[in-house]
């Protein structure tokens, strides 16, 4: 992918911008409250909505009526499924879904998990709205439930979709097969013969394994303006992806996509919560119907029945000769993706992807599942996939050094890929060191040295199919008096993207930073950016603005060649000037000569897009990121309480092109894999979310900090992106349950549930008989 | 009656300037000062006193705005986020939360800088371990809290420095 970079061009200046921790572009406003979040922005005559939710699992809606409700002060419009059958929605496609169109706008006749939307209602005000749902009647007719994927997938079981599945725009895994029973998706690759390999092995290693589901917590719920007016409909969202919401509701609504409009104002984090089209169809049907802006803004309830993490169950054997080579590996993954796609098959595919870890198999079979069931939507979350199944494979792989008697971290070095060696038949080559990456974070956690009693240690290595698709667009706009305007269509969710493009267009055009401007993603003005997710901003937008900026350095350079009459190979730009020798034109100077006054301005453009092969899914990913972690932990084995000592990451990044954001952002993930790793859970019974708040679902605080907290920046610049630069930030949070689980199996504990509660490890020693032993 | 609640009028200081509004009985802190004042630096996320994003000063003590009724304001100080600057100066939290890369979405900071400047006047120049202890009922979801404590922690330096 080395084609990603631009070709040619005059070596640029450097003002020591690239490569700086530089403060963020959005910091002031962000620690004096003037950042605006969507939340915050009022639209002149603005409604506010509210979602009535299904109680139920599942239930034919045999009567709503909403008469009551609509009559109610203040009330300006309820929507139910049959506004959208209705004349008032002629044309509209009542079903979205990026992957599968299978979900509707708001429920019609049925619904298929407790809390999907049956109705909303707008009001002057959210109390109006929230006293006109509890006017809204409705009987169900209960129907049997399907809420586990054993469920799902038993003989006879009740199917929650019949017919054909209808594709979404951006389903982009192949053709799209109707699959027995609640099958939503089956993802299978498959090399070298197993059984043979398996049989001719000396030691196997096998289990069963069962993983949560998980709530993303991006602390600014899902919040969306919508409004309608004479050249279409304009939205305000919390999105990651702009221009696929964009696609979807112009898909939906029937409306060329100029018609259709996405404001990203700044985004109170989304960690995957907030990719796809999420609340923006409710949205806008409603505000069609009302007339009126709307803005609905879940609560945090609501956004737990809106996206999850998927649960999954898992079988999995490993294989290894007596000399300490592994060889093969079989897997088996079902995931729970709940009521609707979401993005479930593109999940099943990434732990696919995933399962088989970064080695060198003689043969490798895995089968991936993604199962509808009578449960909130599972979609991404941030490194999924690769936080499924790197706990699970790097458990066996312990486990069979163990058995060979070698050490864990040097049966890694043996056995992990080298640089340019295949992952996956076909795709992207390994471009990271892993093998030095995982000696650095062992080396981090103390790895070797005196381990006092009850305190494991354990590393993880994990690669993730990171970049999405590699379609990335920018431009800038120099003005006048030299500042320049850079568009780019990615969502600032706290990752720094602003500030990364800022240091980018400051390198290329030797601008100072404060010269330099970073619009919000606007789909009006803002040129397409395929998402902002899978670590690809850097890379790929980063890319585009990057082609953006020599783009419109070359014009002045060719502005100045003419102006002097010189070859431009004798010419560079140094302190916002082009220069030869000592004489300088400013580009003020430039633009002058350029356009014959003061005025105009030049744009510079920068597009990256897949060059080589077909840009497929098959042929991806963009980049290989690495999911390298270590940790300390000790055990209190009266409570199966574990504290973690030490937690080590690398962010195998490539180029740092800023040090200090990549290290917040992978400290960040660290803590959240040590949430996923030790107590977040998602509980459902028969359906039911019985943890939907903050005070029974528990994420990381302060409180939580292990003792030792690093993360290590690799730059090998062995990256595709801007001056070699590669995504991290997804990587850690597969990374750190893995090792976590291996420092209890050093203690003898081999966990097979996350997460690892104090109960269940406690039980889990008492079962392999090592309570006692460890209690003594 | 529309159903609607009596209104009731009350006086309060807001970021040092006085304050008369017209209010609902039942209405929050938050709304009111979101919605009414438009002071959005508080945000809503957990609405159980939880995340502490709402985070608001009443007389100098943090409060959840999500969970305290404006009308407990009546009479009384309050400190938004968007007051914390004085004459045109950042407070040192703030400097050392951008200088430290303490932001990241930034829906949590102005809760935290908040809570963190009640630490910092009762414990002028906290350790890690104090301001980890203290900021424990703050939620962030992005930095995995360390350059937030370090930030907290040189802030605390700072004043101290600045008052010696």
């Amino acid at each position: 992918m080395s084609a990603l970079r631009p070709a040619g061009g005059t070596a640029p200046v450097r003002p020591g911008v690239v490569g700086t921790s530089m403060r963020r572009v959005d910091a002031l406003e962000k620690v004096t409250g003037a950042a605006r979040f969507t939340g915050d922005m009022v639209v002149p005559g603005m409604l506010h909505g509210r979602v009535l939710r299904s109680p139920l699992p599942h239930a034919r809606i045999a009567r709503l009526e909403v008469t009551a409700a609509e009559r109610m002060p203040g009330v300006r419009a309820v929507l139910t499924g049959a506004d959208l059958l209705g004349a008032g929605f002629a044309g509209t496609d009542p079903y979205y879904g990026h992957a599968i169109k299978d979900r509707p706008i708001v429920a019609i006749d049925r619904v298929r998990f407790a809390g999907e939307p049956v109705a909303a209602v707008a009001a002057d005000d959210p109390a109006a709205a929230d006293e006109a749902l509890l006017a809204i009647r409705v009987e169900y007719e209960e129907l049997p439930a399907v809420t586990t994927v054993q469920a799902a997938m038993a003989a006879g079981a009740p199917p929650l979709h019949e017919g054909p599945l209808r594709p979404g725009l951006f389903h982009g895994l192949g053709e799209l097969r109707r699959e027995e029973g609640n099958v939503c998706y089956h993802y299978r690759f498959t090399r070298g013969d197993l059984d043979r390999v398996f049989t001719e092995a000396d030691v196997v290693v096998e289990g069963e394994y069962t993983f949560p589901a998980v709530y993303q917590y991006a602390m600014e719920p899902h919040t969306v303006i919508a409004q309608w007016g004479a050249d279409g409909l304009t939205v305000w969202a919390c999105c990651q992806h702009p221009y696929l919401v964009r696609a979807e509701l112009a898909d939906v609504f029937r409306l060329p996509l100029p018609a259709v409009r996405i404001i990203v104002p700044y985004i109170g984090g989304g960690f995957g919560s907030k990719s796809y089209t999420k609340m923006e169809p409710i949205t806008a049907a409603l505000a069609r119907k009302a007339g009126r802006p709307v803005l609905i803004a879940n609560r945090i309830d609501e956004a737990m029945v809106t996206t999850r993490r998927h649960n999954m169950t898992a079988t999995m054997r490993t294989a290894a000769t007596r000399d300490g080579r592994v060889v093969a590996r079989q897997c088996r993954i079902w995931l729970d993706t709940g009521a609707y796609a979401d993005n479930g098959p593109r999940v099943a595919a990434t732990a696919g992807d995933a399962a088989p870890g970064p080695y060198r198999w003689r043969a490798v079979n895995v089968d991936a599942w993604a199962v509808y069931t009578n449960t909130p939507p599972a979609g991404s979350y941030r490194a999924f996939g690769a936080t499924h199944m790197q706990w699970i494979g790097e458990a066996q792989i312990d486990a069979l050094a163990r058995k060979v008697g070698l050490d864990p971290l040097e049966f890694r070095q043996r056995n992990l890929l080298r640089p340019g060696e295949e992952v996956r038949p076909g795709g992207q080559p390994l471009d990271a060191d892993l093998v030095g990456d995982v000696t650095k974070v062992a080396a981090a956690i103390g790895w070797g040295g005196p381990k006092p009693p009850l305190v494991g240690r354990g590393v993880s290595v994990g690669l993730l199919a990171a970049g999405a698709h590699p379609v990335s667009t920018a431009a800038i706009r120099l003005q006048a008096d030299g500042t320049a305007v850079l568009l780019v269509g990615t969502s600032e969710l706290g990752q720094g993207a602003r500030t990364v493009f800022t240091q980018i267009v400051a390198e290329e055009l030797a601008l100072p930073p404060d010269r330099i401007r970073v619009m919000g993603a606007d789909t009006q003005f803002t040129p397409y950016d395929r998402s902002t997710g899978a670590s690809r901003s850097t890379t790929l937008a980063g890319g585009a603005v990057q082609h953006a900026a020599v783009n419109l350095r070359e014009q002045l350079l060719d502005i100045a060649a003419s102006v002097w009459g010189l070859p431009r190979a004798s010419l560079a730009v140094r302190d916002g000037a082009v220069w030869h020798e000592t004489e300088r034109l400013s580009y003020p100077d430039l633009l002058k000569r350029h356009f014959g006054m003061i005025g105009g301005e030049l744009i510079g453009r920068g597009e990256v897009r897949p060059q080589h092969g077909t840009g497929s899914y098959a042929e991806g990913p963009v980049f290989w990121e690495v999911c390298v972690g270590g940790a300390e932990v000790e055990l209190d084995p009266q409570t199966g309480q574990i504290r973690v000592r030490r937690l080590a990451s690398v962010a195998d990044v490539g180029k740092a092109i800023n040090p200090q954001l990549v290290e917040a952002q992978e400290e960040g993930a660290c803590l959240q894999g040590l949430g996923n790793a030790l107590f977040e859970e998602m509980l459902f019974e028969d359906g039911h979310l019985i943890n939907g708040s903050l005070l029974e679902y528990r994420v990381p605080t302060t409180a939580d900090l292990p003792d030792e907290f690093r993360s290590i920046l690799v730059e090998n610049a062995d990256g595709p992106g801007p001056y070699g630069a590669k995504g991290v930030g997804e990587g850690a949070l597969a990374a750190v349950p893995a090792a976590i689980v291996n420092a209890l199996a050093d203690l003898g504990i081999d966990m097979r549930q996350l997460p690892l509660t104090p109960e269940r490890v406690w039980r889990r020693a008492r079962e392999l008989g090592l309570a006692r032993e460890v209690v003594s | 009656m529309d159903g609607r609640a009596p209104s009731m009028r009350m006086a309060l200081t807001v970021n040092g300037g006085p304050v008369e509004a017209v209010i609902e009985p039942r209405e929050l802190l938050l709304d009111f000062l979101r919605d009414r004042l438009g002071l959005t630096g508080a945000k809503r996320s957990c609405d159980v006193q939880v995340c502490g994003a709402c985070t608001v000063l009443l007389d100098g003590q943090a409060v959840s705005a999500c969970c305290t009724l404006a009308y407990e304001a009546r009479g009384r100080e309050v400190t938004t986020i968007e007051g914390l600057a004085a004459d045109g100066h950042l407070h040192p939290l703030q400097e050392a939360f951008i200088e430290h890369a303490a932001v990241q979405c930034g829906f949590c900071t102005p809760g935290m800088i908040l809570t963190a400047a009640t630490l910092l006047h009762d414990v002028p120049a906290p350790t890690a371990e104090q301001a980890k202890d203290y900021l424990k009922g703050t939620l962030c979801r992005c930095t995995g809290y360390w350059k937030i404590i370090e930030a907290v922690v040189d802030a605390g330096r700072r004043t101290r420095e600045t008052r010696e």
